[in-house]
């Protein structure tokens, strides 16, 4: 930790890198809160169905979303895509892009194992065999296939190898505490695991030589047990998983609004200089795998939240090339503030922007809920970033930047087609950051306004809702281009 | 178009379109009463 010194003038904090995995896990769909409480209740003959709908691992590589995901395809490429996406796939895809990379489910399954540091996990001894080289050597605990029905039979949660066959349970960390029952323990891993691969990557390609200083989590995951439920700092265990030890860490909790909460604090600490580098990290949601399942069966689709998400995020004081994060355009709606959807985006896009004498306009591009609409739609949700595009469109209207006639080519100029997977926190904006911070190196972008909203009052403690925003811009020293970081 | 006035009213809303509290507040002013309200968040 850098100590602040006293007159000490305040850095520009930049973004200088962000990095995703997605890692795929069909035969984790069934765990999902939503198929998990419908095949209870339905029997044999859905899971059946089910099952007859997931994806290949090599589907989930070539689907265009992901490739977006990746960095290897430009969002706005995927107006050029016949919908839906998974139609039409891009054939010889990698799962690996510039802006992360994809693991199929053995491996995630493997890094579970190697994740678990309470002697929770037990795989199958053949699935630990088959899966030897990603475990790389860590010890993990093995039983056969009896042993492990038996443990399901008794509480534990078991995860799949296909159809039948049981890869390995997670055990209750204790049998009268239901915060660590065995599901929720899964879940809770499943966020370690990939929280910590995309920080690993992350660090693996970007200013390995520096060391973090603080790690911000910034997902929706509870981690505790029954005398703290969601007491949290798994930013700390992600960082130990990945490797750093220089970091501390805490938790941002603000629903799906925490990264865009988090990225502002993280820049108010490298701002202050408490901090030289500060990485948000986020995990993907076991709970929202398969949400909207039902949509997909009956559209025919296969079941499309199949991946978990995670993410991490650089934050460093100015580089003289990376896309600078000004702190006095960075918002939060406050409790006082109107929260209807047109007051929300007047508070995260109008307010900020006329504190510095910019207009909608002046805007090249804005990153909302980025939401996949191929997942949305088929289940009666609508498409979420176009919605709230129009809404900013109509704020444009007002001011008197455009027409109401000139709203279409306003969400389509400065919108974004949705391409990210439903996993909470995951949508909400950040998708777009390596893309941003690519077209601001290059000068394709001169602005990126990042806006996130939080449903706070679905855990019912208030009847609000949450949101924040902050402004990217190109960096003013940024002489020449530079690829995606 | 319906006549609110004197009716009982559930008030489902949702956060990216319109929220709960604002349906409350159309339909009040109409003269129905709300007897439920709630936002969802259907992502």
């Amino acid at each position: 930790m850098a100590a602040p010194r006293s007159g000490q003038v305040p850095v520009l904090p930049v973004i200088r890198a962000t990095r995703f995995v997605l890692a795929h896990a069909p035969d984790l769909v069934v765990a999902g809160s939503k198929p998990r409480r419908e095949l209870s209740r339905d029997g044999p003959a859905l899971r059946h169905q089910v099952r007859a709908h997931l994806r290949a691992f090599e589907a989930a590589v070539v689907y265009p979303p992901h490739q977006v995901m990746l960095g290897n395809l430009a969002p706005e490429a995927l107006r050029e895509i016949p919908r839906p996406w998974h139609e039409h796939p891009l054939l010889g895809a990698r799962p690996e892009g510039p802006a992360g990379g994809m693991i199929d489910e053995a491996t995630f399954y493997a890094w579970l194992a190697r994740a678990d540091t309470s002697n929770l996990v037990l795989l199958d001894e053949s699935f630990a065999e088959r899966v030897r080289g990603a475990l790389n050597g860590a010890k993990v605990i093995t039983a056969g296939p009896e042993a492990l029905r038996r443990a399901a039979a008794g509480g534990a949660e078991p995860f799949y190898d296909g159809a039948d066959q049981i890869a390995g349970v997670v055990l209750p960390g204790h049998e009268d505490d239901e915060s660590l029952a065995a599901p929720i323990l899964l879940e809770n891993l499943a966020t370690k695991v990939t929280g910590a691969l995309a920080l690993r990557r992350l660090l693996d390609e970007v200013g390995g030589d520096e060391p973090v200083d603080f790690l911000l989590g910034c997902g929706e995951e509870a981690v505790g047990d029954r005398y703290q439920r969601g007491g949290g700092n798994l930013g700390k265990a992600i960082g130990e998983f990945a490797g750093v030890r220089t970091a501390g860490g805490a938790d941002i909790k603000a629903f799906c609004a925490a990264p865009v909460h988090a990225l502002i604090m993280a820049g108010a600490l490298v701002a202050s200089g408490l901090h030289r580098r500060v990485v948000v990290v986020g995990g993907g949601s076991l709970a929202k795998l398969g949400m909207k399942f039902r949509g997909h069966l009956a559209a025919g689709y296969p079941i499309l939240e199949d991946v978990l998400a995670g993410v991490a995020i650089d934050i460093v004081a100015d580089d003289g090339y990376s896309p600078v994060m000004p702190l006095d355009a960075a918002t939060v709606h406050r409790i006082g503030d109107a929260s209807a959807p047109h007051q929300m985006a007047a508070v995260l896009t109008v307010a900020p922007l006329q504190a510095r004498g910019l207009r909608l306009s002046d805007v090249d591009r804005y990153a909302v809920e980025l939401h996949n609409p191929d997942i949305t739609e088929s289940v009666g949700s609508g498409d979420v970033p176009t919605r709230n595009y129009q809404i900013i469109a109509a704020l444009a209207v007002k001011a008197g930047e455009i027409t109401r006639e000139e709203m279409p080519a306003f969400v389509r100029d400065h919108g974004l087609p949705g391409f990210s997977p439903t996993q909470g926190h995951i949508p909400s904006a950040i998708p777009y950051l390596p893309h941003a911070i690519a077209g601001l190196a290059t000068g394709a972008l001169q602005r990126v306004q990042f806006v996130a909203k939080g449903s706070l009052f679905l855990g019912r403690m208030t009847a609000m809702a949450d949101g924040a925003s902050l402004l990217l811009e190109r960096n003013p020293r940024c002489a020449r281009g530079k690829e995606m970081n | 178009m319906v006549d609110l006035k004197d009716k009982l009213v559930l008030a489902l809303g949702e956060r990216d379109g319109v929220p709960g509290p604002a349906l409350q507040a159309c339909a009040e002013s109409a003269g129905a009463e709300v007897i439920y309200v709630s936002t969802q968040c259907f992502v």
